[in-house]
């Protein structure tokens, strides 16, 4: 005799235009189990979270809840069969109280007021089940992020929640927050509650889950139990060899060989230093940051979320300051916190948010590649008109970038067109240094090979790259040598040869003393350790 | 070795990109959709043809001509402004600040009338460099900032003024006037809108201004010198003010120490009706010229339908509200 789900999505498929981004997947989540997804930025986890949150409908398929087929038209539909989600983006007011976050929408009233009595003992109450001590009248926003997303929990409980999904909730918790929460789930457990647990972090899945559903590509390749080996997952989730994912050819190519054979080249064979950063210190940030990259190579910078990496990018960049320390780019050193200056020693920054730093969005795609280049290509004040929508076109055809026209809006474009866009800025501005903050998040798979091709064909014509990224196959798979950071500082340095998963994740993961691991956030989200 | 050019970077990515291959038609449904305010202007002219022998006469289009040069040579300034993101409460008071700084200069300290005019229109460039720096570098939102300014401008002008009229220079009255059959406002109008209008299409400035309003941190990022530019949309919208300013004194041949009091308003709904979004980033001086025209007939349309300057207001408001809906329900039906 079986237990029955508390949900299956059974055989559902969604197609986004035309492209299939779910293809034919059933899930179920039991009560009182939790069932990990398990698959790559890109696989389609999202997607299939949304569907039972009622944010999009299948488009085959079906939905049951207790074994009877429903129609999720809106997440209140969801609400009402049970079923909430904890989003990885919070979704809490930092104005109010904890107690009107939690009960928001359903604040208790009297006599047309609100009764501040039953919000706050009933935000109380909510708050016991989960035994989070804190005064509901405290307003979210002084709460550290650990504790909001218990509120969110909390809030997702207190709707009488039968059905909970968690949407990486580990991504921004310390180790010690991350034990609590899982006490939680425990006890969330016990009482029945059937859980959806999204996680990169494939350690957590055997201390947490009962079962995984592995997807690639929108299809569930596989149901396994959570005590499968770490290896097997990620050989089930990636499902072809690293070496297909990541072309990277190393050195310099042709163009490099000729500019060699240069008299200028001739009495100097070897690449030079094209970036030097020496001692680089900002209090709170980074401390005593070296290093070299040469010209043809890619660094990549590895570590956990907060250990500096971002940082020192944008330090190199001039987008922040620094106390002290030196960065020079072939020999010549630059100011401190000059955009200008380092874009003019031919430094192109790839920020990490792509959105919110990256792009203007509402501009076409002519405007947004032209942006570096706009004051300098300008003569007497007026812009280059013709000359920046040639350089456009040029670039753009290169990049592939797939649009109907430059003078479309960027915002219509995919996050791996728009992303090739913010590449494709600094290819007009003949960058040769490049700095890449998480250059594929957001990125589908075939774009990502594009970007990855991008970068080799910048340090074959003798440019370099430095690239921080949270995707640990990504920069095991693309670099020449690997910096790790841990808090701030340079934590060693490793060969493409002998950096693997292990390696990076003890110098990302070791802690000063190796006793207390607290603040620094051992969990950083999209590595697979 | 140089490692510069896109080329050599990329010649072994292929070329099939997708180009617009549609072929170059005039598509009428995406034009009237694009100049919703536009359509709206004309078919508010040829109702009032319709209900009135009036509208359709060469006087009063000259009238509504140079009525609207005030407001829409003020707006211009504040199409930069909110383009770049920001807003200008100030533009009115400023407009009456340079009138009365030129009428100043010229009565009171005697300078010629040309070295006047100049006087006026420095007084609202400082002004705006003044608002541009508050909000750059001091970081007080242009909100704050320029409605600071709105007070401080009014309050200097009356100062100056001790509250009483000044004459102004033959030079600003020569604003007022007439070459041949056409008002020097019309001319000065379509001159200053030329000039907006190639000041936000060519110049680097221009384009700048759109990136800034669109994602200021993009902006930064990709190495535009937001601050700058922030300094110099105001200070253009101050000049823009200043000329709006002498346009009204001279058609009044003296600086009112009350003068444009609450144009501001008007010059941000002409902006708005015009399709300017007060997020930032979008905006057009011809869409600016468009609701400038259609504030303008309103009031016009109504005068000659003798309508109460008291319900003229009540018209007004529903129109912004009506014309600023349209365009959102517009916007968010394409970005489906």
């Amino acid at each position: 005799m079986t237990v029955q789900p508390l949900i299956t999505l059974r055989n559902v498929s969604k197609v986004f235009g035309p492209v299939t981004v779910i293809s034919d997947v059933t899930v179920n989540v039991y009560p009182g189990k939790v069932q990990v997804l398990l698959g790559e930025n890109g696989a389609g986890k999202s997607t299939l979270i949304k569907m039972m949150a009622g944010v999009y409908q299948p488009d085959a398929g079906h939905i049951e809840v207790g074994g009877r087929t429903v129609v999720l038209p809106t997440t209140r539909a969801a609400e009402a069969h049970g079923i909430a989600t904890i989003h990885q983006e919070l979704n809490l007011v930092p104005t109010l109280s904890i107690a009107e976050n939690v009960m928001m929408g359903r604040i208790p009233t009297r006599w047309g007021m609100v009764d501040r009595t039953a919000l706050r003992s009933q935000a109380r109450a909510a708050l016991d089940l989960i035994g989070l001590d804190v005064d509901v009248n405290t307003p979210v926003g002084e709460l550290g992020i650990a504790r909001q997303q218990l509120v969110e929990i909390a809030k997702a409980l207190s709707i009488d929640a039968r059905i909970l999904i968690l949407d990486e909730p580990t991504a921004a918790l310390t180790r010690h927050e991350t034990e609590s929460l899982f006490r939680i789930v425990e006890d969330l457990r016990g009482r029945g509650v059937g859980m959806l647990f999204i996680s990169h972090h494939l350690d957590e899945i055997a201390e947490i889950g009962d079962s995984v559903s592995v997807l690639r590509d929108g299809a569930c390749v596989a149901e396994v139990p959570a005590s499968t080996s770490e290896d097997e997952l990620v050989k089930l989730m990636v499902g072809r060899s690293i070496d297909d994912q990541f072309p990277r050819r190393s050195g310099l190519h042709s163009t490099a060989v000729q500019a060699d054979a240069s008299p200028a080249d001739a009495e100097n064979p070897l690449p030079e230093d094209v970036l030097a950063v020496q001692g680089l210190t900002a209090h709170g940030r980074f401390a005593d940051v070296s290093f070299t990259v040469k010209a043809g190579e890619i660094v990549g910078i590895a570590g956990l979320v907060g250990a500096g990496r971002t940082e020192l990018i944008r330090a190199i960049a001039g987008v922040d300051s620094y106390e002290s320390g030196t960065i020079s780019i072939r020999g010549r050193s630059l100011p401190k916190h000059s955009i200008k200056a380092a874009i003019a020693a031919g430094v192109g920054h790839v920020p990490e948010d792509r959105k919110g730093q990256g792009l203007v969005l509402d501009a076409s795609v002519n405007d947004n590649l032209g942006y570096a280049t706009l004051a300098s290509s300008g003569r007497f004040g007026l812009a280059d008109f013709a000359g920046q929508r040639s350089k456009a076109q040029t670039v753009a055809e290169r990049l592939r970038i797939r649009m109907h026209s430059i003078d479309q809006p960027i915002r219509s474009l995919s996050g791996g067109n728009q992303q090739k866009a913010v590449f494709g800025r600094w290819i007009i501005a003949e960058s040769t240094v490049l700095l890449l903050d998480e250059p594929t998040r957001g990125v589908d798979v075939g774009a990502k090979v594009e970007i990855y091709e991008l970068m080799n064909s910048i340090t074959a014509a003798g440019g370099a790259v430095v690239m921080v990224s949270s995707e640990l196959p990504e920069v095991l798979g693309m670099s020449d040598r690997i910096f790790v950071m841990r808090d701030g500082r340079l934590a060693g340095e490793l060969s493409a040869a002998e950096a693997t998963q292990d390696t990076v994740m003890t110098l990302a993961a070791r802690s000063v003393g190796d006793t207390t691991i607290t603040d620094s956030n051992l969990q950083d989200k999209d590595i697979p350790a | 070795m140089t490692t510069k050019t896109p080329e050599v970077l990329h010649s072994d990515v292929h070329r099939d990109v997708h180009r617009d291959s549609q072929p170059r038609r005039f598509d009428v449904k995406r034009f009237l959709s694009n100049n919703g305010a536009l359509v709206g202007l004309v078919v508010l002219c040829i109702a009032l043809v319709i209900a009135t022998p009036d509208f359709l006469t060469g006087q009063n289009l000259l009238n509504i001509g140079i009525q609207a040069s005030t407001v829409a040579v003020m707006a211009f300034g504040v199409t930069f402004v909110i383009i770049a993101g920001g807003i200008d409460l100030s533009v009115g008071s400023v407009a009456a600040l340079s009138a009365m700084v030129s009428g100043w200069f010229f009565v009171s300290a005697g300078l010629p009338g040309g070295a006047a005019l100049a006087a006026g229109l420095i007084a609202g460039l400082l002004a705006g460099v003044i608002n541009g720096l508050a909000s750059a570098y001091g970081k007080l939102p242009s909100f704050i900032a320029t409605l600071a300014m709105l007070s401080v401008a009014r309050g200097l002008t009356l100062v100056i003024s001790d509250g009483r009229p000044i004459a102004t220079a033959p030079q600003v009255s020569f604003l007022g006037g007439s070459v041949g059959p056409v008002p020097v406002p019309i001319i000065v109008l379509v001159v200053t809108a030329l000039i907006a209008s190639f000041i936000l299409n060519r110049t680097v400035i221009g384009r700048s201004m759109y990136a800034v309003g669109g994602n200021a941190e993009a902006a930064r990022l990709s190495g535009l010198p937001v601050n700058r530019i922030i300094v110099t949309v105001f200070a253009l919208a101050g000049l823009f003010a200043a000329v709006a300013g002498l346009l009204l004194a001279g058609r009044l041949d003296s600086a009112q120490p009350q003068a444009a009091a609450g144009y501001e308003l008007d010059a941000i709904a002409a902006v708005v009706i015009g399709g300017a979004s007060l997020a930032g980033g979008v905006g057009r001086i011809s869409g600016t010229i468009v609701g400038a025209l259609i504030l303008v007939v309103i009031r016009n349309g109504l005068n000659l339908l003798n309508v109460t300057a008291f319900w003229q207001q009540v018209v007004i408001g529903l129109v912004i509200a009506l014309a600023v809906g349209i365009d959102v329900l517009r916007r968010k039906s394409r970005s489906k």
